[in-house]
């Protein structure tokens, strides 16, 4: 009966290694251990044998029963491997093929900068401000030290609704509302739409963007006003920007401080770009012009201040490298697409 | 302002390059524009000889030349022109050299005769007949050895003063005293810490008193604060040397003659404008001479400028008068018969003081504008007509044109003391962040040619800009260096920054518009008066009413917006045109609705607008609108049909409210305004108003316990007419269902044979759940019984079968 077992073994272990799918490999599980098998008749037979004999069969045919079943398992795995792998190359994709497209809207590259910018300033205390487009003249001239004949006042320059009345040229005249309706400390920032009467050009355009800065409490210096402009600079335009700070003149501000970058293309050698200066001005600023204070009920004994101004388009074309400032109000998509 | 280097260093040393020169005046706030030679991109010009002239062997008009170029050279040329001086001097380009911009000049050849190198002509220096009047301009320039004296072989450029460098100066509005060469040289000696030598000028005169030829009243002293004059007879007319006509030159005009160049190069050395008149013009002849400084008033109306042309007069206008006429428009322009001509003998130079605002008014009524006005507009120093008028004396006798009278009539209302600020040592390093001791305060000031005693520093009479201590800082500090002064950021209590609830609204709204997909454009916010034609707004809708510019570029954008649609259609135009096969866009901008009272500031509200084309129809649209509402948390809106909106299609445009209040307006463009904007495609527009938006805000919300019970499902296909808005159905649905109706879906509408004719099903899947407890089958059934029955009592509505 051992010997029996001995060559059932061999033949079941090669009939389930040699079977060819899943089907035959179920087909010989029921041949092998089915209640037909050889091996269960084997087992049927044991009654005859003796109680010795019959432990030492049954152990035997026991092991057998579980190596066969063992067998079986493993190769029901490897074809299941098998099955997979062939379904899994079957699957295959093209995976350069391009993704499904989800339309993407993009921010105007003008208000992407003031964005950054924005973020810059309330993150050093700032808050914004936002004012009237269409302006009195008291605000937008008489009260930040620009007389009646003064000639930037020039219709030449000026849109006037009224004699009164006129299109805000600068973004200035929200200082003077600011300082009238509140107290020092005062941090603000005030970004929006300024106009003046320039034919549109590459560099021109009746309408365009400032962003107006204004810092007024007690013992605000000159060096305030630097280290607070070289910080936004750095934020700006990287960390190993060159500033010059050089005097100038502006109405509202004494003194009045211009601030020049060192040219990012030449680095300083004089380039087209930087018109061979090596330098291109970036903002206009000052300590605000005690007069400017005092109309404003500020008593400029006791407070200062300082204020800056910067053109949004010109930086913003500096930055993306736009050669044409007509480009930014045009609108089309094939330019609004560019900028992320 | 261009400022000549040699002019310059009359008063001072300039040693640095073009480039550190410019840096360092701009650290003081006289910034150089930019530097040019005259003589820029010539190389290899010398002086040279004509030796030797003849005939070229083959070609008739030309000459074979030989020149002495110095060192024992000489050269072989071949010219065609025909004022050729046997022995003469003029600029000779060596081979190899180059005039200004031009190519390299080397060796040619004129039917097998040789030519070396080049002969110039004035114009091929860039110089004219004005410059050098002993020459011409179509034939080589021969030199005057007397009057330039040069040697063979010298570099030609320095030899005609081309060698210079001019400065282009920026010169900011608060210094009107840097539009001189003075001004700039007290600047520079001040930059390069060199003491500025100014030339006091000496007049001999002898000519007789001026008194007895002339007399001059001011009838205006507020519009003329000071008139100075004074008189030369015996006038030699001719041109002037070449020093002066290099300067004059230099500073960018031409030079006339001898007395006009002595005129233009004292406004150039002071800023003070000069006018010389013949003496004629203020007298008949052998009578007392007259100036009359006075108002036009009602008696002058008309007056003939020096340029022929016929001004009409203002009676505020200021006028130079003789005893009957006006004979010239205060500093802005003489009259036709005022200035000098051949036979002039006899000469009165004016050097006065205008107001420069009145005159600037006069000057853009007449739609004039002249140097001298430029100046005075600018506010010129009061204090500097004497001396001015007696430069320009003193010039006559330098140049021996002109005999000069003894005196000068001045009639001065001026009232001139000098203006002193008190020196705050300790407020001026207070305002700068500084530590600067007061000695070298006092150093900087006296640079400046402020003279300061005890406390008090006084300014120059040209330092009008000086009022208070600021300036004294900034006067200071320029001369101490801004890049010297220590940055620091100011300690003390920091406010808050932040973005207020408004900002932080739109900055949401923005990025929900990006989400969906859509570019954000900026637009002009005026435009044409014909737009509201455009967009079909009838004549008398209220949207016509705008704030008007009185003084716009151009009809095209001379009104401030009342409605952003058209801003919105040229842009979807302009994307059309170019060819941009679908557009989604938005823009975040004001309108601007004028106030009742004229004298008040209009309402800017901003609003946001919504504008695309193949990009999906109304509904696309209508979902961006409503998805943009859950993104921002607001009461969710309600569309209304609106037939009556001119510019969109009358069965497509809805408006959109929120709790009863309209918000906005969204439709399908009506087919004539595309047409107006050159669309051939269907295009939408919504616009929404960001404010009452942002007030129908809902308050943020709270949790609500997840559902623990399950919901059911039920499909509805009912049969309405085809007029019957959705909503109404929608309506009842939700008013018997109530809070049970969890979910409300319409997923069809059908129209089609199977329906009877006017009948369209709108087929819904409503999701029902009870929070408390599980509904059953026979509570949902009678719900949707009752809500069957309502439909039918109310809009006819009947279940499909």
């Amino acid at each position: 009966m051992k010997n029996q077992l001995e060559q059932l073994r061999q033949k079941a272990l090669q009939a389930v290694e040699t079977t060819g799918d899943l089907a035959a490999l179920e087909q010989a599980r029921v041949d092998l251990l089915g209640k037909k098998s050889a091996l269960s008749a084997i087992m049927k037979q044991m009654g005859a044998l003796s109680a010795e004999e019959r432990r030492e069969v049954g152990r035997l045919a026991n092991q057998l029963h579980a190596d066969i079943e063992h067998s079986l398992d493993e190769k029901k795995a490897a074809f299941s491997a098998a099955a997979l792998e062939q379904r899994l190359s079957q699957e295959r994709i093209d995976v350069t093929a391009p993704g499904s497209p989800i339309p993407l809207g993009r921010r105007h590259p003008l208000y992407l900068v003031l964005d950054e910018i924005k973020e810059i300033f309330v993150g050093m205390g700032y808050e914004i401000a936002d004012g009237p487009e269409v302006e009195y003249d008291k605000y937008n001239f008489e009260m930040l030290n620009i007389p009646r004949d003064h000639p930037a006042r020039d219709t030449q320059d000026t849109f006037y609704i009224t004699e009164n009345i006129l299109l805000r040229t600068q973004t200035s005249p929200m200082q003077v509302r600011t300082m009238l309706k509140q107290k020092p400390p005062i941090r603000i920032i005030v970004p929006g739409r300024v106009y003046r009467s320039d034919d549109v050009d590459a560099t021109h355009s009746p309408i365009f963007h400032q962003i107006e800065g204004l810092v007024v409490d007690e013992g605000i210096t000159l060096g305030d006003l630097k280290a607070t402009l070289e910080v936004i600079a750095q934020r700006l335009y990287g960390e190993d920007v060159v500033l010059r700070f050089r005097p100038s003149h502006f109405p509202f501000t004494e003194p009045s401080v211009e601030v020049d970058m060192r040219c990012f293309s030449c680095h300083g050698e004089g380039c087209p770009l930087c018109k061979q200066a090596g330098w291109i001005e970036i903002l206009g600023s000052g300590m605000v012009h005690p007069r400017v204070l005092a109309g404003c009920g500020i008593d400029p004994d006791i407070y200062s201040g300082w204020a800056f101004g910067i053109g949004l388009e010109r930086m913003v074309m500096r930055m993306y490298e736009i050669d044409d400032l007509r480009l930014l109000y045009e609108n089309d998509l094939r330019f609004l697409r560019q900028f992320n | 302002m261009l400022i000549s280097k040699k002019w310059l260093s009359d008063y001072v040393k300039i040693e640095l390059s073009p480039r550190n020169f410019s840096d360092r005046m701009a650290s003081v706030g006289f910034e150089v524009d930019g530097y040019t030679s005259p003589g820029e991109g010539c190389e290899g010009v010398v002086i040279g000889r004509l030796v030797k002239i003849d005939r070229h062997p083959t070609i008739e008009k030309y000459f074979v030349c030989t020149l002495d170029v110095g060192d024992g050279r000489l050269l072989q040329q071949v010219t065609a022109a025909k004022n050729l001086v046997e022995g003469g001097l003029c600029p000779v380009v060596l081979p190899g050299g180059r005039l200004s911009g031009g190519p390299e000049i080397g060796d040619a050849e004129f039917d097998g005769v040789r030519s070396q190198g080049m002969m110039c002509s004035l114009p091929e220096l860039g110089l004219s007949k004005a410059d050098h009047p002993h020459a011409i301009e179509e034939g080589i320039f021969f030199l005057n050895e007397q009057e330039t004296p040069c040697e063979v072989g010298q570099d030609a450029l320095a030899v005609l003063g081309l060698d210079d460098l001019i400065y282009d100066f920026s010169i900011t509005a608060n210094r009107p005293d840097g539009h001189s060469v003075m001004g700039v040289a007290r600047e520079v000696c001040a930059a390069l810490d060199q003491p500025y030598r100014p030339h006091l000028p000496q007049v001999k005169g002898g000519g007789g008193r001026v008194e007895e030829l002339l007399s001059v009243r001011v009838e205006a002293p507020e519009l003329c604060p000071r008139y100075t004059a004074r008189a030369v007879k015996n006038v030699k007319i001719g041109p002037s040397p070449k020093w002066l006509r290099d300067r004059v030159r230099a500073a960018g005009m031409r030079p006339i003659n001898n007395l006009v160049d002595i005129t233009n190069y004292v406004m150039m050395e002071y800023g003070q404008p000069m006018h010389a008149f013949d003496l004629r013009e203020l007298a008949d002849s052998g009578e007392h001479a007259q100036i009359v400084v006075r108002q036009a008033g009602e008696q002058d109306q008309t007056f003939v400028t020096l340029d022929r042309q016929e001004r009409t007069l203002s009676p505020e206008m200021l006028m130079i008068c003789n005893a009957r006429e006006p004979v010239g428009l205060a500093g802005i322009m003489g009259g036709l018969q005022s200035g000098i001509r051949e036979d002039t003998t006899t000469i009165v130079f004016e050097s006065a003081n205008f107001n420069g605002p009145a005159l600037r008014r006069s000057g853009r009524k007449l739609g004039l504008r002249t140097d001298a006005l430029a100046r005075y507009e600018k506010g010129l120093d009061a204090q500097m007509t004497a001396e001015a008028v007696d430069r320009a004396c003193e010039l006559c006798e330098l140049l021996g044109c002109a005999e000069v009278l003894d005196g000068r009539i001045d009639i001065d209302h001026t009232d001139y003391r000098v203006h002193s600020i008190q020196l705050d040592c300790d407020r001026i390093n207070k305002i700068c962040g500084t530590d600067i001791p007061r000695a070298q305060m006092v150093s900087y000031l006296e640079r400046l040619q402020f003279c300061v005693e005890d406390d008090l520093v006084y300014c120059p009479s040209y330092r009008a800009d000086m009022e208070g201590i600021a300036d004294l800082a900034e006067e200071v500090v320029r001369l101490y260096g801004l890049d010297n002064v220590p940055s620091a950021l100011h300690r003390g209590v920091t406010p808050q920054g932040r973005y207020s609830p408004e900002q932080r609204f739109e900055r949401s709204l923005v990025q929900a518009m990006l989400g969906f997909g859509f570019f954000e454009s900026v637009t002009y916010t005026f435009y044409s008066p014909r737009a509201f034609d455009q967009i079909r707004l009838p004549e008398d809708d209220l949207r016509r009413r705008a704030v008007v510019i009185r003084n716009p570029l151009g009809e095209d954008t001379s009104i401030m917006r009342t409605t952003p649609l058209p801003s919105m259609l040229q842009v979807l135009s302009a994307n059309h045109n170019y060819r941009n096969e679908q557009a989604r866009l938005f823009e975040l901008a004001k309108i601007f609705l004028p106030a009742d009272n004229e004298e008040d500031l209009p309402e800017e509200r901003p609003q946001l607008t919504l504008g695309t084309y193949g990009a999906g129809d109304f509904y696309a649209l209508k979902g961006v609108v409503e998805a943009l509402c859950k993104a921002l948390h607001l009461t969710p809106p309600t569309f209304h049909r609106e037939a009556g909106q001119p510019t969109f299609h009358p069965g497509r445009c809805a408006s959109i409210r929120m709790a009863g209040q309209e918000v906005g307006v969204i439709g399908e463009v009506h087919p004539a305004v595309l047409q107006n904007y050159g669309l051939d495609r269907p295009a939408l527009l919504a616009t929404l108003d960001i404010g009452k938006l942002f007030e129908n805000r809902l308050p943020a919300p709270r949790y609500t316990p997840l559902p623990r019970y399950p919901a059911t499902t039920r499909d509805l296909a009912l049969v309405c007419d085809e007029d019957l808005p959705a909503a109404e159905a929608e309506a009842v649905l939700r008013e018997v269902c109530g809070e049970l109706l969890e979910q409300l879906e319409l997923f069809d509408v059908y129209r089609g044979d199977s329906l009877p004719q006017g009948k369209k099903s709108l087929a819904y899947a409503l999701t029902l759940r009870d929070r408390e407890t599980t509904l059953n089958d026979a509570r949902v059934s009678a719900l949707i019984d009752e809500a069957l029955a309502l439909l039918q009592q109310r809009h006819g509505i009947t279940l499909r079968s």
